[in-house]
């Protein structure tokens, strides 16, 4: 067993895929020398050396491109965006070429590509760094989007991601960061992309959350005068419609807890799944928490406000259950 | 004159042919002449969907770096890729398949004429979006030095591109780390339908080089020797660890950006000054008065170009679209 902050999880995975396989390559904006902005390639170029561990430029297009050109021609780069936002700028490289490449070789070159980025509010950065953005991601047909929730699934998503013949996109909660978990590294760690994980077992709701609302669905359903399973979706594209079919079958009703604004998170697509496939199992609408529609504020109270809190959640699940109908969110009548 | 069935080549062996002689390089210059109108008459006859991005006075350009390579070293490419896919010695059969959407083109037919490509003579799938193929092509170069091995990669693109900020953080990355990767901009003077001039304001793309600190050489892109032998000297340069250069070929495009556009937006008489130094004449011209063919023999060189490309649109169209199944095969690797 080891008691790991997430960000060791992370540094951990990818000294374990380098030394066990020298095509992989990392990466990034400060990575190398000053071992990552949240310390996520601690010790990396001591071991690897500059070779297969090296700084960039800011210049997100051109190491993801760069990055993409690796991946097809037999390297295994994993590319850090430091924070997701700064995506934007590489997104054709991403989605246009990384994506498709496979595609567009008549399915003969693999692009094995990792590309990490730290998302999500909470510690206080302004809107433009404090998104998840993994919507920007979803339906792009060839990628893979992950998500961890704390040491243990970044340390399982990472490896697997590097081990992936496909791009594979590792989106890391950075209030996680600094959060420890004990866990087993190694083999049975590994993560299957597209399998989802069953945290808790219950019988009134099945609770769907990604990356840093699993903590807060965890908690509020720990204290309800309910019970619930608990999912944590972990891979988002593709995501495991068994897994959360087969709960919403048990539990008869479904809530996402997203960290996302309403507009178009990852949660419409779970309860459009489930409205169509689970339609005769369901006594109660399909329920989506999230953010509104608002850019993330700047400012503690605030920020807090803006995230579906654990008491939030044990609330509007509570009147669901009672009511048979969704409870308004928050910002409603405001 | 004798015409006679056409040999059917590996693309590595067509590869090698025009490496190994100049007639053959003649003759493939000619093949992507003849390919290109021909392409443009299939579509006056509906046989082609979407749009097309044809090279005819490029033909310089393509054949010369494909004399100047080898196989194994990767080459990124435009949209405007046909002939750069003839050159490297994809079969005729394989890119004007993939033209006509059929499934003896190079992707099944699944992606059309902005999409060619064949690992075996290095070559990525060309690029659709102005700009991408740069940085990519300089991540092959990445994974040569990586490995320690002695490939480099060409990173072929137009004179539009070099606005783009790919372009520039390419290049950047290329010289910090010393990639050996080759950039070519072929500069037909137009980016789209718009006059260089009028969206850059360097006159040689050559010059911005020097802002990555690395060297930068004007090449006349109608010359195939002088792309080849330039061409050839950076690469070796780039293979012995030397690092990028960034090559300008001036050259020009005959027909416009793309089948649709007419092109009446150039000066009058443009076109035909262009024509005066036709990159197949003048290279015609050439081994005649090197005493390597005669005359007789590049009447019969274009003859067999023009029996091989009717024996290729036959096999071509005797091959079917994808299939529905071929269509909703996974885009990924692992099919998850």
């Amino acid at each position: 067993m080891a008691k790991l902050r997430m960000n060791q999880a992370i540094a951990l995975a990818l000294a374990e895929e380098m030394e066990r396989d020298d095509h992989v390559i990392v990466l990034g904006e400060d990575i190398a020398e000053a071992e990552g902005s949240f310390k996520t390639s601690e010790g990396l170029l001591k071991r690897f050396g500059p070779n297969r561990v090296r700084d960039t430029p800011i210049s997100e297009m051109g190491f993801m491109g760069l990055s993409v050109g690796a991946a097809a021609t037999g390297l295994r780069p994993v590319v850090e965006i430091m924070f997701i936002e700064f995506l934007g700028v590489a997104l054709d490289q991403l989605a246009t070429e990384a994506a498709l490449m496979h595609f567009l070789s008549g399915r003969k070159l693999t692009v094995p590509l990792t590309v990490r980025a730290s998302v999500g509010s909470g510690l206080g950065f302004g809107c433009q760094h404090s998104q998840t953005l993994e919507r920007w991601l979803l339906g792009a047909p060839g990628l893979k989007v992950a998500v961890a929730s704390g040491a243990r699934s970044a340390y399982g998503l990472t490896k697997a991601a590097v081990r992936d013949d496909d791009p594979v996109v590792v989106l890391e909660p950075r209030p996680l960061y600094g959060r420890r978990e004990d866990f087993e590294p190694g083999e049975d760690a590994v993560i299957s992309l597209g399998t989802g994980e069953l945290l808790a077992q219950g019988t009134d709701v099945t609770i769907v959350a990604l990356g840093q609302t699993v903590a807060t669905a965890l908690a509020g359903a720990e204290e309800a005068g309910w019970s619930a399973d608990v999912i944590d979706l972990r891979t988002v594209q593709p995501w495991d419609r068994e897994l959360v079919r087969a709960s919403v079958a048990k539990t008869g009703r479904l809530v996402t807890v997203e960290e996302n604004q309403f507009t178009a998170g990852w949660g419409s697509d779970v309860v459009s799944d489930v409205a169509a496939n689970c339609h005769g199992d369901l006594s109660a609408p399909p329920l989506r928490l999230t953010a509104p529609d608002v850019p993330v504020p700047y400012g503690t109270a605030l920020e807090q406000r803006y995230l579906p809190s654990a008491e939030y959640l044990a609330d509007q699940v509570g009147l669901l259950l009672k009511t048979g109908t969704c409870p308004r969110p928050w910002w409603e009548g405001q | 004159m004798s015409v006679t069935a056409p040999q059917l080549q590996s693309p590595r062996e067509r590869r090698a042919s025009l490496q190994a002689s100049r007639s053959e390089r003649y003759a493939r210059m000619v093949e992507i002449r003849l390919m290109e109108e021909r392409v443009l008459a299939l579509f006056g006859e509906g046989l082609i969907p979407g749009t097309t991005h044809t090279s005819q006075g490029q033909e310089a350009v393509c054949v010369g770096i494909a004399a100047a390579t080898r196989p194994t070293d990767t080459v990124a490419c435009t949209y405007r890729g046909h002939g750069m896919a003839l050159s490297l010695g994809v079969t005729r059969e394989a890119v004007l398949g993939e033209i006509l959407g059929r499934q003896i083109g190079c992707m099944g037919g699944l992606g059309g004429s902005m999409h060619l490509s064949d690992p075996r003579v290095g070559l990525l799938p060309t690029f659709a979006i102005v700009g991408a193929g740069i940085p990519i092509g300089a991540g092959a170069a990445l994974t040569a030095q990586v490995l320690g091995n002695d490939d480099v990669a060409v990173s072929v693109f137009g004179d539009g591109a070099s606005n783009i900020g790919a372009f520039h953080e390419g290049l950047n990355l290329a010289s910090i780390w010393k990639l050996p990767v080759v950039f070519v901009c072929e500069n037909n003077q137009y980016g789209e339908y718009t006059r260089i001039d009028r969206t850059t304001p360097v006159a040689d793309i050559a010059v911005r080089a020097a802002s990555y600190g690395i060297p930068g050489e004007v090449v006349d892109g109608q010359d195939i020797d002088a792309v080849e032998e330039t061409v050839g000297r950076v690469v070796a340069r780039a293979r012995r660890g030397d690092g990028p250069t960034l090559v300008e070929a001036k050259t020009y495009r005959y027909a416009g950006h793309s089948r649709s556009d007419k092109a009446t937006y150039r000066p009058a008489g443009e076109l035909d000054q262009w024509l005066e130094r036709d990159p197949i004449t003048l290279f015609g011209e050439k081994l005649v008065a090197e005493g390597a063919l005669d005359r007789a023999r590049l009447e019969e060189i274009k003859a067999q170009a023009a029996s091989d490309l009717e024996r290729t649109l036959e096999v071509v169209l005797a091959s079917p679209p994808p299939t529905e199944q071929q269509m909703m095969a996974p885009p990924t690797a692992t099919g998850r």
